[in-house]
């Protein structure tokens, strides 16, 4: 059971596809104009993703291994143009808002990345709950930032007046504002990670992994690097004395 | 011919795919470390748009609105365009090793970019004429190349810099878009 949760924490905060694996950026950046916008492409996209995870786990042993993304770029694309059908039918209003970027969850890399990592290795039930884990991330990240600019930008969230009337800024809403707000978001992100990263650090040395910390981690890298050098010499010294003795020896 | 040249002007600048529309990040911010590399995938890029939008306009015009399989355009554009960027490849391959050596991996992945199938689809959502979509397809592509080529020139003047940590690598490349985006901006006053 604690596997399945582990699942869903991983997509969710560990490898959030947008916020810290970086995938599915164009729809991320396109719809995040508003928060109920972003809630709309993060659970077409959901829906899309468990379903995708689900039958290209069940067919993993079927499909052989040399025309595997053909196929699944099959498989994805008839759920999308399910899914696709669906909204248009029910919830025009987001059909509208969303226009091309529903037909482009196709090409989304977070779902032939999941099916590709995750699901063709996988049983059927984890990567249905890797597929709901990494559909609620892009989810949440949607969300956020698609609030984050409707409040910058036309001083709402989800269409309720928070700031005065006049007050937005409207370059948020407009292009550049998604790469600014994503930056930001990214950077905080990244703030958070170094600091917890120099906590764990005095525990337990560096991980290896340099490319968030920087030179935080580089350095203390090179220290750690020194130190166990330093005690490989420790421990080979005596050896080191032992053998020459023993060449001694037998010279003798 | 007028009309022409405005949809090409308005598809590379005023609405640039990636600064405007959001189409192909993936690429934008991965590729654009280096100039060559992005300069080579701006061709490649040019190369399959304008091929697939080409094909794609004839098989939508011809195929699948006689047919009334209307619905059925998002899985014949995706496998049209794997189809062709395969096909390119091998081309490449046989015809200009030097080319292909080039591109090297960027190549494939163009399948996945997803401004290729982006402008397959709104050509034919905005009912463009074969014509018009070639020349769409062609200047988005070009749009696609000139914004690429100028965040690499960026980047490589952003390595130089000591940056603050938590700025380095992706949020201070997409702030050098967000400006980008801001410049483009400027295109809209153009007629169109």
């Amino acid at each position: 059971m604690k596997k399945y949760f582990e699942r869903l924490w991983n997509g969710l905060v560990k490898e959030n596809p947008v916020l810290v694996l970086m995938l599915g950026m164009c729809p991320a950046l396109a719809v995040s104009t508003q928060a109920m916008n972003g809630i709309g492409m993060g659970l077409s996209t959901l829906a899309v993703l468990v379903l995708s995870n689900l039958v290209i786990s069940l067919l993993r042993k079927v499909i052989p291994d040399q025309v595997r993304l053909p196929a699944y770029i099959v498989i994805v694309a008839s759920l999308v143009t399910v899914t696709e059908l669906l909204i248009k039918a029910y919830i025009p209003s987001i059909y509208e808002a969303l226009g091309i970027y529903i037909p482009l969850i196709v090409v989304n890399c977070i779902i032939l990345g999941r099916a590709e990592a995750y699901a063709n290795k996988h049983t059927p039930l984890l990567s249905v709950m890797d597929g709901i884990g990494m559909g609620i991330g892009f989810t949440v990240a949607l969300t956020i930032a698609g609030a984050i600019r409707e409040l910058l930008g036309a001083g709402k969230i989800f269409g309720f007046q928070l700031l005065p009337e006049g007050f937005g800024m409207t370059i948020f809403i407009q292009p550049p504002g998604a790469f600014l707000v994503f930056a930001l978001i990214i950077a905080v992100m990244n703030a958070i990670g170094i600091k917890t990263r120099q906590r764990q650090l005095v525990e337990s040395g560096c991980d290896g992994n340099c490319a968030l910390c920087a030179t935080v981690c580089s350095d203390r890298k090179e220290e750690t690097a020194g130190a166990e050098e330093q005690q490989k010499a420790l421990q080979e010294a005596p050896k080191a004395i032992e053998a020459a003795a023993k060449e001694g020896g037998e010279a003798k | 011919m007028n009309g022409l040249i405005m949809i090409m002007v308005g598809s590379a600048l005023i609405s640039n795919v990636v600064l405007n529309q959001f189409l192909g990040i993936c690429s934008f911010l991965g590729v654009s470390k280096q100039m060559k590399a992005s300069a080579s995938l701006g061709v490649a890029v040019i190369f399959v748009i304008t091929i697939a939008s080409a094909v794609a306009s004839l098989l939508y015009d011809y195929v699948l609105k006689p047919l009334g399989m209307d619905f059925m355009k998002t899985i014949i554009f995706i496998l049209v365009i794997a189809a062709l960027v395969q096909i390119v490849e091998m081309f490449l391959k046989k015809k200009s090793p030097g080319v292909y050596q080039a591109l090297g991996i960027y190549l494939p992945l163009i399948t996945t970019n997803c401004a290729v199938l982006g402008v397959a689809l709104n050509n034919v959502q905005d009912g463009y004429n074969f014509i018009e979509c070639v020349t769409s397809g062609f200047g988005t592509a070009v749009g696609y190349t000139i914004a690429i080529i100028l965040l690499a020139g960026i980047r490589t003047r952003i390595n130089e810099k000591d940056l603050p940590a938590p700025l380095r690598g992706a949020p201070i490349v997409m702030i050098a878009a967000a400006l980008m985006s801001i410049a483009f901006m400027g295109f809209g006053g153009l007629p169109h």
